[in-house]
């Protein structure tokens, strides 16, 4: 069957006043590959050329998608295509008559980050000081009669706090809670070592989840995204590659994911030089792990292939150098003894009390740093 | 949650859209990060929900379209459904 896309991410700029030192954006954000950025037009033509291709769901995301002057532009032009769209904000020096215009506009859903539930971790992990108007933001959303995602990364400096989050979003009257435990790529694998957990603290939130779901019911719903080192097998990432699901970068690159562009060993083709269309259909990089045919063994006799699509290819090229291998995390990948090695450390140096190595914060300097050095 | 009464009025919670779907040729609804497909039966109804009718109201309507009866266990539980999602609300 032919893959229909449903899901376009548009990252409208790497530019953040946040430096989150998990970030999912590239390490080498702040280099050329992504310097020039998609004009209003060329934006719109993507949002139009995404729906004729099928895609009904919007993510403005970036970096910072407030930055963008022209948002309400943008936001405009998804309402008039049909696509329900999704801000996925820092919400950093958001007022109530931006967010006010944007609903005006026809803005569906605000997603809103924060970093931990008081201000003090919150704006440690962030770098940046901006926990006092993240709250003045969640209220505004609801003030304007938005559905509100409370968006939190979990890692091992915060994990603890699951319960005090939960009932955060619940006081500020949010729909969903998305307590996304650290995938590691971009910035977060780099400092994979600091921000990863122990299996107690996995456990420990695990259980808090449980129990405030069997609470909450639809009230809030709470969504885990799996930390997929302590699995036994891969997370069906994306739903496979390029199957319904497309990333379009700051300068117009489409990936099948927001990792991808890592992936040193594809080449990704740009909205500027080719129609989404063709990109999606007929590019090298977005054909070269759809489907089943490209998978070595043991996925291509695996029973849960259908259900996983052989994992992870960013998590393979990453791990292993080769985009093609089975996803490490999978207990029946030949390169699952580096998964185990990394969680083994880390429960190692916390059983003898062993600080964790030091964060690189996200951020243009060290962006450029780290991207000279490779 | 219990069912809904006839004389209840179902409406679509607000963070839930109504879209054509022209690529694949159906009816969806959309919400945060998710969408139902609609049959076109499911959309009809859904196009009914508009805060006003009741379900009785609904039924009625649309036993008349098509000259039908006996529609409410099946126009009941298509929205109770929907109701346990979260994406359909009752007032009354």
């Amino acid at each position: 069957m032919e893959a229909k896309p449903l899901w376009l991410l548009a990252e409208l700029t790497y530019k953040c006043p946040l430096q989150c030192p998990y970030c999912s954006n590239p390490l080498d954000f702040a280099g050329a590959r992504f310097r020039t950025e998609l004009t209003t037009e060329e934006w719109c033509r993507v949002f139009r050329e995404a729906k004729a291709l099928g895609v009904l769901q919007l993510g403005l995301s970036g970096g910072e998608p407030l930055l963008r002057p022209d948002l309400e532009t943008l936001v405009a032009t998804a309402r008039e295509l049909g696509l329900y769209s999704s801000l996925i904000t820092s919400a950093y020096r958001l007022t109530k008559d931006r967010l006010a215009a944007l609903k005006r506009a026809g803005l569906d859903h605000v997603q809103i980050s924060v970093q931990a539930a008081d201000a003090e971790l919150s704006d440690r992990i962030a770098g940046t000081v901006s926990h006092r108007d993240k709250l003045a933001a969640y209220r505004y959303t609801k003030e304007l009669g938005f559905p509100l995602t409370v968006n939190v990364v979990l890692h091992r400096a915060n994990l603890h706090q699951v319960e005090a989050l939960i009932r955060l979003a619940e006081l500020l009257g949010a729909e969903r809670i998305e307590l996304a435990n650290t995938q590691f790529y971009g910035w977060a694998f780099h400092n994979r070592d600091a921000l990863m957990p122990t299996k107690a603290q996995l456990d420990a939130a695990w259980q808090v989840v449980q129990r405030e779901r069997a609470r909450l019911g639809t009230r809030l719903e709470i969504v885990w995204v799996l930390p997929d080192y302590h699995e036994q097998f891969p997370k069906p990432c994306m739903g496979g590659w390029a199957r319904a699901y497309m990333t379009v970068t700051p300068a117009g690159e489409v990936w099948p994911c927001h990792a991808a562009g890592r992936i040193t060993t594809l080449r990704f083709e740009t909205v500027r030089e080719h129609p989404l269309e063709w990109i999606w259909r007929e590019s090298e990089a977005l054909q070269r792990f759809r489907g089943e045919s490209w998978m070595p063994e043991p996925c291509r006799s695996c029973a849960r292939r259908a259900i996983d699509f052989g994992g992870c290819r960013c998590q393979a090229f990453l791990v292993t150098g080769d985009a093609g291998a089975t996803d490490p995390v999978c207990s029946l990948a030949p390169h699952r003894p580096v998964i185990d090695a990394a969680v083994a450390a880390v429960e190692r140096a916390t059983a003898a009390r062993i600080a964790p190595p030091s964060l690189t914060y996200r951020a243009a300097p060290a962006s450029r740093a780290l991207a000279a050095k490779e | 949650m219990n069912p809904a009464t006839s004389a209840a009025v179902p409406r679509l919670h607000p963070k839930a859209r109504l879209q054509r779907d022209d690529v694949r040729k159906r009816d969806v609804l959309l919400y945060p990060e998710g969408l139902v497909t609609l049959n076109p039966t499911g959309a009809e109804i859904l196009g009914l929900c508009d805060g006003v009718r009741s379900l009785a109201d609904i039924v009625a309507t649309l036993e008349q379209r098509y000259g039908a009866s006996g529609l409410e266990r099946d126009v009941t539980s298509f929205l109770e459904g929907l109701a346990a999602k979260g994406l359909v609300l009752y007032g009354g």
